[in-house]
Order: C-alpha cells, then sequence, then structure tokens
C-alpha cells in the first residue's frame, strides 16, 4: 500500500498531538480506513506510543481498522429520528444490503454506519449517503437510493 | 477585510463596508444550514447566480449564502431584503420567477409563502409566521442576515464591538462582574453561573490559562450549537476573545464533534479571517493583548462533551472522564487552569458586553436569565431551531411555536435534555421552561432538544432506547454505568419482548438509584433520569406490557399483532408484494388477510396500505 500521503497529513497539522484525531480523520478519509503501516508512521512522528495510538483509534467509533466499502451509508438513530421511524430504515437497509451496522458487504461496495445523531433532527429521520444528506426519510426512499447505486456499481444491470 | 489597527478602525472599517453594501437594492439570502442542504439549496443558490447574471442584476441584487434560519423543515429558505420577503421550500424552478416577479417587479410570489394553517392568508414576512411570532431571536437573529464565510458580514452588523469596548473601556474585573451580573449560566446543560466559572479560572495562579468551546454537541434530538456555530461562527469567536481577555488566557480551543463538518469548516475559516484581521493572535486591535484559537475535532464519542473527556480528547488521548475532584478551572487542558463554557454560552457575552447585565438580566425568570435555544422537533408540526426568552412555557413552545400536533395524533409528552433528561408529560406543560422547574419536573434543562412525543410512541421503548444509547457511549472507566446500564438494557429488553414481571421493574429503579449515585461522571449520573421519569409519569404502559403482554402505542414488535380491516381493504395487494415474509394472503380484488404465525411484526403492509386497511394491536 502507498502511504505517501500519511506524511503530508502529519505535515499539515504539524504533527502536533492536539490534532490527533484531525489527523485520523484526514488518513481515513484517505485510505477509508486507518491502515496499520499509518498508524506506526503517525505514532512514531506523534513520539506517541503504538498502544495508546490504538487506544484512541478503537475507543472513537468514527475510526475502522478494517477497510470500508466505496459507498457509505450512514444512518442516524438519534432520538427525533428514532420516534419518526429510523429503526424501520435500519431494519430494511441490514435486509437489503445483509450486513449489521458497523459491516461492509462482501463485494466492498457498501458500509453501513449508524450513528446517534447527526444533529439534522428538524427533518429526521436523516440517512447520509457518500456524504449527501437526505432528509425525510422512509424505507421505501432509503431503498430507492441505495438500489440506484447497486444498479450502477453491477454496470446498469438491477 | 484588511487588518483592523484599533477600535476606532474597527468602527472606520464598519462604516466602509455599510457604504459598499448600500449600492446593492436587494439583498438574497438563501439558507446554506446543514438542513437545507439536504432539500438541495445548493442547486437554488447557484441558480440565483445564473439568474442574476443572465438577467445582469449583479450589480444591485446581492446573494447571500448564509446560516441556519431554523425553520428547516420548510427548507430551502429564502429571504429577500430589505422587502422582508419570506419565501419557503424554493426549488430551482421557482428561482426564474422570484428574480421576474419579486425583484424585477416587486410582486410576490403566492405559492411560495407560508400559508397559516388556520385561516389559510398567505404570510410575508417571516415575523409574522406563528413559528416565529413568539420567539426572541437574540442570537440567532443575524444567522440568515450574513454569509458566515465573509468576516465583513459579521463586522457590519456591530461584530467585533463588544470586544473592542471590553479591550478598551473595561478591565477582566469588571467584565467578569458584568457577566456575573447579568446571570448567565451555562448552555450546555448544568446550568453552572458562568461568571462564576470565569472568576474561578482567573484567581487560580497560573501562567498558562486556557479556555474551550464546547462544540460537541452529542444530546441526540439537539443542534443550536451546530446552527450557532456554523451560521455566526464570528460570535463565538468574539465570546471567547473576551473571555481569554478576562480570564487570562492566551490560546483557546474550538471542539467540534466530527458529524458537523460544516461548522467545523465555517469556524475555521472565522479563525482564518479573523487573524488576518487582527482580531486574533499577536496585539489584538493594537491593544498588546495576545490570543490564538485552533479546532479540535471529534471522534464520534458521545461522553466526549463531559468536560475531562473532552479535554483528554485534545489532548490526543482516550476519552475518559476523570473524577471532578480537583474543578478543570484549577487542573484542565495539560493540568493548567482551563474555562470550558458551551457554544451558546460563548454567543451571549458578546450580548451582554454590548448591551449591558441590566438589559440581559430583564429578560427571563429570577434564576433563570436570558433566552435560550431549543430544537424542536419530533411529532410536531413546525420542527426547527427556536429561541425563547426563559420562563415561556412548555405549551406556548409545542403548540404556539410548533403548531401542535403533526398528524392528528394526541401529544402525550416531551423530551427534553436528551439522554442525560427525561420526559414531561402533557399535563405539565403549563411548566415554564427554566433550569431548575425542568430539574424539578425531573427532566433537566440540558443543552436544548425537545422531542416531542405522541401516543404513537411507547415510552417503555424511549427508555429502553435512551438505555441503549448510554450503554454504548459508556467509556466503560467506571463499573457502575458499564454494567449497570447493560442490566437496566436487559431488564427493559425483557419487558418490551414480554418477558418482563412486577419484580423487573422494583430492579430496574434501585439498580437506577445505584448507577446514578456511584458512577463517575455527568454521563452515568445522569443515566437513569428517562428511565425514572418514564417510570414516573407513565408507570401504566410498563404495567401494561408486563400484565396484559400489550403495547398500548404499538411499538413493541413481540406484543403486537396487525390485522387487515375487511370493510376497508380493497385487494390492491400492495401489502402482499411488499410483505417480507409472505404472511398475506387473498386474491385481487379480494379483502386480504393476515396469516399470524408468519407474520414478523415488520409493519411494511401498514406503512404501503392507502387505505389505512392494516390495524396494529
Amino acid at each position: 500500500m502507498e502511504l505517501g500521503a500519511v506524511n503530508g497529513i502529519i505535515d499539515k497539522y504539524q504533527a502536533k498531538i492536539t490534532s490527533l484525531i484531525s489527523i485520523l480523520h484526514d488518513i481515513q478519509d484517505q485510505y477509508n480506513y486507518l491502515p496499520e503501516m499509518a498508524l506506526k508512521k503517525v505514532a512514531s512522528r506523534l513520539q506517541m506510543d503504538l498502544n495508546d495510538l490504538y487506544g484512541v483509534a478503537t475507543f472513537y467509533k468514527s475510526f475502522s481498522l478494517v477497510s470500508k466499502g466505496r459507498h457509505s451509508i450512514t444512518l442516524c438513530l438519534g432520538t427525533a429520528c428514532h420516534v419518526q421511524g429510523g429503526p424501520k430504515i435500519l431494519r430494511e437497509m441490514k435486509k437489503e444490503l445483509a450486513i449489521e451496522p458497523g459491516q461492509t458487504t462482501k463485494d466492498k461496495n457498501f458500509s453501513l454506519e449508524v450513528v446517534n445523531c447527526l444533529g439534522v433532527c428538524a427533518i429526521g429521520p436523516v440517512m447520509v449517503v457518500d456524504g449527501k444528506f437526505y432528509g425525510e426519510m422512509n424505507w421505501v426512499k432509503a431503498k430507492r437510493i441505495v438500489e440506484k447505486i447497486m444498479k450502477k456499481e453491477n454496470g446498469g444491470r438491477a | 477585510m484588511r487588518k483592523i489597527k484599533s477600535a476606532a478602525d474597527l468602527e472606520r472599517a464598519r462604516e466602509q463596508i455599510i457604504s459598499k453594501q448600500k449600492k446593492y437594492a436587494t439583498v438574497i439570502s438563501v439558507c446554506g444550514g446543514t438542513g437545507c442542504q439536504a432539500y438541495g439549496c445548493a442547486k437554488v443558490k447557484r441558480a440565483f447566480q445564473r439568474g442574476l447574471g443572465k438577467e445582469k442584476l449583479r450589480g444591485r441584487v446581492v446573494l447571500k449564502y448564509t446560516g441556519c434560519p431554523g425553520f428547516c423543515e420548510r427548507g430551502p429558505l429564502v429571504t429577500l431584503y430589505p422587502q422582508n420577503i419570506f419565501y419557503q421550500r424554493v426549488k430551482v424552478e421557482d428561482v426564474p420567477l422570484i428574480i421576474s416577479e419579486t425583484i424585477q417587479n416587486g410582486r410576490k410570489v403566492e405559492h411560495l409563502l407560508f400559508e397559516d394553517s388556520v385561516d389559510r392568508q398567505k404570510i410575508i414576512s417571516s415575523q409574522e409566521i406563528p413559528f416565529y411570532r413568539s420567539q426572541m431571536r437574540l442570537l440567532l437573529k443575524n444567522n440568515d442576515l450574513i454569509d458566515p464565510t465573509q468576516i465583513e458580514d459579521y463586522v457590519a452588523v456591530g461584530g467585533y464591538q463588544s470586544l473592542a469596548q471590553a479591550i478598551y473601556q473595561m478591565n477582566p474585573e469588571q467584565i467578569i462582574k458584568e457577566i456575573k451580573d447579568s446571570g448567565l449560566r451555562g448552555r450546555g446543560g448544568a446550568g453552572y453561573p458562568t461568571g462564576k466559572k470565569w472568576e474561578e479560572c482567573r484567581k487560580t495562579p497560573g501562567d498558562t490559562k486556557y479556555i474551550i468551546c464546547n462544540c460537541d454537541e452529542g444530546d441526540p434530538g439537539a443542534f443550536m450549537d451546530r446552527s450557532l456555530l456554523e451560521g455566526n461562527p464570528h460570535s463565538i469567536l468574539e465570546g471567547m476573545l473576551i473571555g481569554a481577555y478576562a480570564i487570562g488566557a492566551s490560546q483557546g480551543f474550538i471542539y467540534v464533534r466530527h458529524e458537523y463538518p460544516l461548522a467545523h469548516k465555517h469556524a475555521e475559516i472565522a479563525i482564518t479571517q479573523a487573524r488576518k484581521s487582527g482580531l486574533l493572535g499577536r496585539n489584538i486591535l493594537g491593544s498588546g493583548f495576545d490570543f490564538e484559537v485552533e479546532t479540535a475535532k471529534g471522534g464520534g464519542a458521545f461522553v466526549c462533551g463531559e468536560s475531562t473527556a473532552l479535554i483528554a480528547s485534545i489532548e490526543g488521548k482516550v476519552g475518559e472522564p476523570r473524577s471532578k475532584q480537583v474543578h478543570t478551572v484549577m487542573q484542565g487542558l495539560w493540568e493548567k487552569p482551563t474555562n470550558l463554557n458551551n457554544v451558546e454560552t460563548w454567543a451571549n457575552v458578546p450580548l451582554i458586553i454590548r448591551q449591558g447585565s441590566q438589559w440581559f438580566s430583564s429578560i427571563g425568570t429570577e434564576k433563570s436569565k436570558g433566552t435560550k435555544i431549543f430544537s424542536l422537533v419530533g411529532r410536531v408540526k413546525n420542527t426547527g431551531l427556536v429561541e425563547v426568552p426563559m420562563g415561556i412555557t412548555l405549551k406556548e413552545i409545542i403548540f404556539d411555536i410548533g403548531g401542535g400536533p403533526k398528524d392528528g395524533k394526541a401529544i402525550k409528552a416531551v423530551q427534553t435534555g436528551g439522554p442525560s433528561g427525561g420526559c414531561i408529560p402533557a399535563f405539565l406543560f403549563d411548566l415554564p421552561v427554566d433550569y431548575d422547574s425542568l430539574t424539578q419536573a425531573g427532566s433537566m434543562m440540558g443543552s436544548g432538544g425537545m422531542i416531542v412525543l405522541d401516543e404513537g410512541t411507547c415510552m417503555v421503548d424511549m427508555a429502553k432506547y435512551f438505555v441503549h444509547f448510554l450503554r454504548e457511549e459508556s467509556c466503560g472507566k467506571c463499573l457502575p454505568c458499564r454494567e449497570g446500564l447493560k442490566r437496566m438494557g436487559e431488564i427493559l429488553e425483557g419487558i418490551t419482548a414480554g418477558r418482563g414481571n412486577r419484580e423487573s421493574l422494583f430492579l430496574l429503579e434501585e439498580l437506577a438509584t445505584v448507577v446514578a449515585d456511584t458512577s463517575l461522571c455527568g454521563l452515568g449520573k445522569t443515566a437513569p433520569n428517562p428511565v425514572l421519569s418514564a417510570l414516573k409519569y407513565f408507570r401504566p404502559e410498563f404495567e401494561d406490557h408486563i400484565d396484559q403482554k400489550r403495547c398500548p402505542a404499538g411499538v413493541c414488535t413481540a406484543l403486537i399483532h396487525y390485522s387487515i380491516a375487511e370493510e376497508s381493504c380493497v385487494g390492491c395487494g400492495a401489502c402482499k408484494k411488499i410483505c417480507p415474509t409472505k404472511a398475506i394472503a387473498g386474491e385481487k380484488k379480494q379483502s386480504h388477510r393476515i396469516i399470524p404465525e408468519l407474520c414478523s411484526q415488520c409493519g411494511s403492509c401498514r406503512d404501503v396500505c392507502k387505505m389505512n386497511a392494516v390495524w396494529v394491536q
């Protein structure tokens, strides 16, 4: 794996320990997860114990130590989304993708995540697909969005 | 903006900006908040850009991509100034019409105006809309007037004047006294007096002191801080600058949760612009006062909203809280005196300095001063951000501003204070909203989430939801929180699955008390609140689940069953097609029925039935 970008990311934050979480976010954005070699590089440049860094990388929910899918589906299950039918969407997504939250489909096309609140509660239930926010979702709309991406990934075939 | 060298220079710069802005006859404000973005406001903005260019209007009409005016549910929102015309649910197709009708011919586009649900009258300005009418928007008022990425816009509305006043006309003790006299209390939820906190931090000896702005708004259902930092980041910076000057801090941090990318971006832009303009960094406004701010990002951990966990997170550590025997104002970030306040608290500071503590303390109740922003969401007609004076009743917020129930179902409670708060039943809706009344009712003010619940919400499910939420978010450092919440979750799971008995309730209450009494930090100490308040006000619902094995709200799948009302079913087959377990039988155009043994209680049939023929019991 090419890890050339890691040094650049660390430099961007002047290897400051207060920017550790931002550095990890940038690395994850770059590689889709936190590769082991990248963590080793961060530990050495920030003069941290690798064990401590592993603790940080596994404590915060945003980070993943395994590679994620090409498309990310994030479902908000904050209180407002919960009372407006969020759990039904989750049930449908689990069925549609045949994975649990936190997992990635075998073909690496999708990762499903559940978050506790995205702060867009007024238009809940909210779903984020590849960074784009969708409000007032229901399971039918959610299914349609996912099927559209599936079709694209399979070269137009359903 | 150019570098500002003194207080007088700031005033000059302001006049220059205003005179430059005067050449525009119309300002079009398109809300660019996260809520409206979900509705496609970026496309609306681009359509305006194209349209204004095409009609050669760029010289006299200015387009602003602003922060959130709060009425998210009606987005994308577009406001025209100075005409003060409020258009809602604006689509790209509407843009040419707004340009040709309103901007070029002064006529209103009727179908985009808000319609009063009672008398069907069209309402022109936002101030006349019931959602806004009862509000008192002190902190949010500039959100739709300024472009958060332009420091000039903030300076034009009087921004950084309070800072100049604080640095040049007041000494730190006077500032602290002013904040103390105002009666401002922490808006993050605990309600600790802000001035007192500042004073304690100032008095703690030490050369290096820090201040922190907490934008780790983790409470589900709350987004006031996001909108403030997204929509008016300079007001937060100004508050922090004044605080730093008063406390004697030279470095500040804005901790933004990872889930708020736009708020983080706007904070970064604001910091860069303020630094370039001489309002941040060395020798601020030529006064010799130095102060730096940087942002820090969260990583999706709810517990990091707790001050000591947040500090650990900035230090690059696991976000675990520590015992608060020594307060953070004595030993916080890197063991140095640290003053941490919530976004909304910081946003109040410039207002108090400019308009005085007496003015501020004239708003609100005896012990809760000023306004509070709430995110009014859930099963209510009008959802969004509302800013109201303290002391207003829950009824006024939910019925006058919120417009009452969403689709006919009776409202039964409101959840406030997030996972640390509780549910307040409808019969207590005359309660004034202030720190002490809500705590007395078994909930808390919290950071400002207000989630309205109706008959379709099961209170046992709600309690289970919060316990599961907190169990997942518990950092695991102390045993009562880690294990206690797990067991409470199991008991509630049992009750919703029909396995509960009367003893479960006693055990649940006992466990809740132990977790509250013995946990290390605020997360665990307040974790039982949602359960205890639900038990206090909605015990019969728990008893129904236990004794009758019935969920009155029709939510808990193990205790409900679906049926099709023969007389309403037209036999369209939609339910049969959608049913994942093939549990629906019936011929086309004939009444259908559900085979109970096969039904998984997913409710899909009910969702697709256009005849409302599917019943849940």
